[in-house]
């Protein structure tokens, strides 16, 4: 067996999610390989060869792989598929952009956002928004698999002796069908929504975006937490549509998840049930969130959270 | 330029789900069923594109049994000019994955020949987020997923889409050759509810019937389904009184402060 994980990196560091995803290949066993497709991108390579069970790193550095398309690295991947017995990603929007055109290319199936892992070749995976956990068998020769990070414990850094060997790899090529025109990337000094150990996330009951920015700011700050949102939250326009958790936008599953003014729809709950402890504050005491709520606090929000803030 | 729409009919988004006793799925009987939520917006799209004289035709593909003719109709209703139903039965239809479809769509666009194909990111039943992704592979043609905004227009003599991507993060705008594959976020648009009169003529419109193997396509599934179970329930937890209580809890018996 071995493993080919594809690294999300943005040239010079890996990215979290890319931990998770090493995590869930050392479950699978077998030696693990990661390939680093970027620009200039030696620096993510080092850091993934000192990720702890990587034998190999595979380094595509070129000027074409700069905008991380998805047609020009699935060409690189399947031009190197050859002896993996599995090919996995974190399913962030990165991953799930890129392994469908891979699995495909190699006339597989992909097997998307797996959260379990029975057995070489049987995985559990959410469906229906995670209102049911299916166990699938693949007959494929080779897995291509989207991994839901928040399900596999990252892997450590930083492994004794220099880690892994880094070899480098020729580049695919540069197939000309897309071109990047721009990316506009919330700037945030605060720790990333899916890696967060803590987040404080707002809803409807907030009423604007003012109050969403004046009340959970100062809370976030106390906790070193990220800021998430409800979908309600989102589409009344009071955060950008990447502070949302929930079926349709992040999955989190952090140690704390503050969730305010937030009653508790399914599709929100889908996306930060898994979190290990759940707070609720709302002011409606039968709000669906207090059904997963560990610690609910019924009353009037624009009260409570800043007695919480100084209380912490 | 022609665009081509693939739509899932799904269990409509407002039911709540079971899983079936034996375990071997989702219960299915006399459960509403609708077109995929996703799919919906990507009728939409085409539609605007058809009215601001970008698209000459529209035109609406399903993948399954025979009941997908109703989702069919429901995209005519909503302003698609013709539709063709790829048709397998009941048994295949329960099983039909990403692959399979992605495959039966490209053979459909070897026909048709559209400049554009717009679908949703994901059906809210399977949730894979694939079908999209694979057809670009298999026709070598460029995707952009997850759209917010879808912007066509001619450059030079070489039609190109704009389209902003709803990222981790944050947005991408790409400029990609057409034709292409687009996969619809939510924010693309919000679609319009079919009128009676158009629901009337969407009755006149032609349906064409294909069958997988007279377009050479193996639909056998690749995966296998072993069970389906419920995933553990939350237990509720406890109301506290107050924010003195509330951070005594999460200090001393969560531990999570």
């Amino acid at each position: 067996m071995s493993i080919l994980v594809i690294a999300e990196h943005d040239h010079a560091a890996l990215k979290a999610a890319t931990l998770n995803t090493v995590a869930a290949a050392a479950k699978l066993g077998g030696d693990i390989h990661v390939l680093v497709a970027g620009a200039n991108c030696a620096a993510a390579a080092q850091a993934a060869a000192t990720l702890a069970g990587v034998v190999r790193v595979k380094l595509a550095d070129a000027p074409l792989y700069a905008e991380q398309t998805a047609e020009n690295i699935a060409a690189l991947i399947v031009a190197n598929a050859e002896g993996y017995t599995h090919i996995i990603a974190a399913a962030t929007t990165f991953g799930k952009n890129l392994l469908p055109r891979v699995a495909a290319l190699l006339d597989v199936a992909q097997i998307s956002e797996i959260c379990g892992i029975e057995s070489p070749d049987t995985f559990i995976r959410p469906i229906y928004a995670g209102n049911a956990l299916a166990t699938v068998k693949s007959a494929d020769k080779v897995k291509v698999i989207t991994v839901r990070t928040t399900a596999f414990d990252a892997v450590g850094q930083g492994a004794i002796g220099g880690g892994a060997a880094v070899e480098s790899i020729a580049a695919g090529p540069d197939l000309g069908l897309t071109q990047l025109v721009g990316r506009e990337l919330t700037k945030s000094a605060r720790p990333e929504l899916g890696a967060a150990k803590v987040i404080v996330s707002g809803g409807r009951g907030l009423a604007s975006g003012e109050n969403y920015h004046m009340l959970l700011e100062p809370l976030a700050d106390k906790l070193n937490a990220a800021l998430g949102a409800s979908r309600a939250a989102v589409d009344a326009g009071f955060v950008p549509n990447d502070y949302q958790v929930g079926q349709t936008g992040k999955i989190v599953a952090p140690q704390l998840y503050i969730a305010i003014g937030i009653s508790g729809a399914i599709q929100h709950l889908a996306g930060m049930k898994d979190s290990k402890v759940i707070v609720a504050i709302n002011k409606d005491p039968d709000a669906p969130i207090f059904q997963v709520a560990d610690y609910g606090l019924v009353g009037d929000l624009f009260q409570l959270v800043p007695e919480l803030t100084a209380a912490i | 330029m022609k665009v081509l729409v693939p739509v899932k009919r799904v269990v409509d988004y407002n039911v709540k789900v079971r899983v079936k006793a034996d375990q071997s799925g989702i219960e299915l009987a006399n459960v509403k069923m609708a077109m995929n939520p996703f799919d919906e917006i990507a009728v939409e799209e085409a539609v605007r594109l058809k009215e601001a004289g970008i698209a000459t035709e529209v035109i609406a593909v399903s993948c399954g049994a025979t009941a997908c003719q109703e989702q069919l109709r429901t995209a005519l209703a909503l302003g698609a000019d013709r539709a063709i139903l790829v048709e397998t039965d009941a048994a295949q239809a329960a099983d039909l994955q990403s692959l399979a479809v992605a495959k039966l769509l490209k053979a459909v666009c070897d026909k048709e020949q559209p400049g554009l194909v717009i679908l949703g990111k994901q059906a809210i039943d399977d949730d894979a987020n694939q079908t999209g992704q694979m057809l670009a592979a298999l026709l070598g043609w460029p995707q952009a997923t997850f759209a917010s905004k879808v912007v066509i227009a001619d450059e030079n003599g070489q039609m190109r889409a704009t389209v902003t991507r709803e990222i981790d993060g944050g947005l991408e705008t790409l400029s990609i050759k057409l034709p292409a594959v687009v996969t619809t976020d939510l924010r693309l648009n919000e679609p319009r509810y079919a009128t009676l009169p158009n629901i009337m003529k969407a009755k006149k419109k032609p349906m064409d019937v294909l069958k997988p193997a007279e377009l050479g396509v193996d639909i056998a599934p690749r995966l296998t389904t072993l069970r389906v179970v419920e995933p553990a329930k939350r237990q509720a937890g406890v109301k506290v009184a107050d924010v003195a209580e509330l951070v005594a809890k999460l200090k001393n018996e969560a531990k999570v402060i």
